[in-house]
């Protein structure tokens, strides 16, 4: 079984128009910075796309954004992205804003095999809608159902020529639950050895989630606010 | 008189207690980590996925995959660990962080809070916000008692979009510590040179008085 490919372009191959992709990353922090990239050159659209943020305005996914390749988009906080509020103010974009807990264990939910659970999450806000409410332990909760999508794009520090991948410090962030979840999942990584050579205790991605694989390249590594001590 | 940001975070750091796990939101919360007080450890979790948040690091320290969840750069103590977001949540919601400081637009009398929109201003998102009021077991919001109008803050039922539903327990404000009880806010202690009808003034939820209300010690 051969699960690398040689760059970005082999690795987005079937990604289609109209088809929901999910990408890790915490901000810019830990984003598949070459699958984005080649997306933004594509003619892919009408994507939905499920990722914590929206990045910044000329980085990350906010080059989709402004390239108006996505049709909707799910996530939790799109702050630091002056485009992606415009487009949704507009109409222009679809958008579902999800408290980034319940975001996080629908994704690993999705991947688990679970397809619906409940939270206290959202109760009593617009993030209840109609959905289902039961109460547990006197507290009530709704239901919120498991999430998966056609294509999984994450980023790793390192990974085996099987798709066992380990995460970076907070690099990691949504790239563990979504490398679970997409029905092809791509990992971009910094760092691609040989089948063997990561420790098994350390691995935070077994293989099996992970159908393609391939080593990065030019990382920007950007930071949104880089703060220093005085 | 009235407190600056800096006071109201020295005064919720005297909830600290020794061995806390805290998760400090953006603003003002972030300022408590600066009054930990004397002699006890905290240690902080950042919802992106660490748990014990050092100081800013240095220049030559800056590593972008080492941020926390408002996106700045920052670094791990010793003994600190990383997981991922699902995890992290899980931490959260699972209520093993023993205190949440957040900020508020407007909080209610029945302990309601909006803290994430104003709608055709600011649609930012939720963040984490939500997960955070609905599930901690230990919550101090930090905010200021009027707005720059001098509107209360401190309400009988939230003008703007909620975060979460009877979920606020303790508030400190610029002029008062306040708890979240049956029947309304009850005024706990005063900022030091404020006044009782200063504080009812700016409040216009049911505020308790009981006796003598005592000024903070800061």
């Amino acid at each position: 079984m051969n699960k690398v490919v040689k760059d970005a372009y082999e690795a987005i191959k079937g990604i289609e128009s109209g088809m929901t992709v999910m990408f890790g990353g915490f901000g810019l922090c830990g984003i598949p910075e070459n699958c984005l990239k080649v997306l933004a050159e594509s003619s892919i659209d009408q994507l939905t796309c499920i990722s914590n943020n929206a990045g910044i305005d000329n980085f990350g996914l906010g080059v989709l954004l402004r390239k108006h390749q996505m049709k909707k988009m799910i996530a939790s906080y799109v702050g630091e992205n002056k485009e992606f509020e415009r487009q949704f103010l507009t109409g222009e974009l679809e958008v579902d804003l999800i408290p980034q807990g319940t975001l996080a264990e629908r994704i690993r939910a999705g991947g688990a095999g679970i397809p619906a659970f409940f939270v206290p999450a959202g109760y009593g806000t617009e993030v209840q809608g109609d959905k289902e409410v039961r109460i547990f332990n006197g507290k009530p909760h709704i239901m919120e159902l498991g999430l998966t999508a056609d294509f999984a794009i994450v980023k790793a520090k390192y990974g085996d020529t099987m798709g066992n991948l380990i995460y970076n410090k907070t690099a990691n962030n949504f790239n563990q639950p979504i490398a679970t979840a997409g029905r092809i999942t791509i990992a971009e990584v910094e760092e691609l050895v040989p089948f063997g050579e990561l420790d098994p205790n350390h691995i935070h991605t077994p293989g099996v989630y992970v159908q393609r694989i391939f080593q990065g390249t030019n990382y920007e590594k950007r930071i949104e606010f880089e703060t220093i001590r005085s | 008189m009235s407190l600056d940001k800096n006071g109201i975070a020295k005064r919720i750091a005297q909830e600290l207690k020794d061995g806390y796990y805290v998760n400090l939101g953006i603003g003002i919360p972030t300022l408590v980590a600066n009054y930990i007080p004397e002699g006890i450890e905290v240690i902080l979790q950042s919802e992106n996925g660490l748990l014990g948040i050092g100081p800013f690091p240095a220049q030559d320290d800056v590593d972008p995959d080492l941020i926390n969840a408002g996106k700045q750069t920052v670094t791990a103590i010793p003994g600190a660990s990383f997981f991922d977001s699902a995890s992290s949540f899980g931490m959260i919601r699972g209520g093993h962080i023993d205190l949440t400081v957040l900020g508020a637009f407007e909080v209610t009398e029945k302990g309601d809070i909006a803290s994430w929109k104003v709608p055709g201003k600011l649609i930012k998102g939720m963040g984490g916000a939500m997960d955070l009021v609905a599930a901690a077991k230990n919550i101090i919001v930090a905010m200021q008692h009027t707005d720059k109008e001098g509107n209360s803050k401190l309400l009988k039922e939230c003008t703007l979009p909620l975060t979460g539903v009877n979920c606020v327990k303790r508030i400190v404000t610029n002029l008062a510590v306040i708890d979240v009880v049956e029947g309304g806010f009850k005024l706990i202690e005063r900022a030091p040179g404020v006044s009782v009808e200063e504080i009812q003034k700016a409040t216009e939820g049911n505020l308790i008085v009981e006796g003598e209300v005592p000024e903070m010690k800061i």
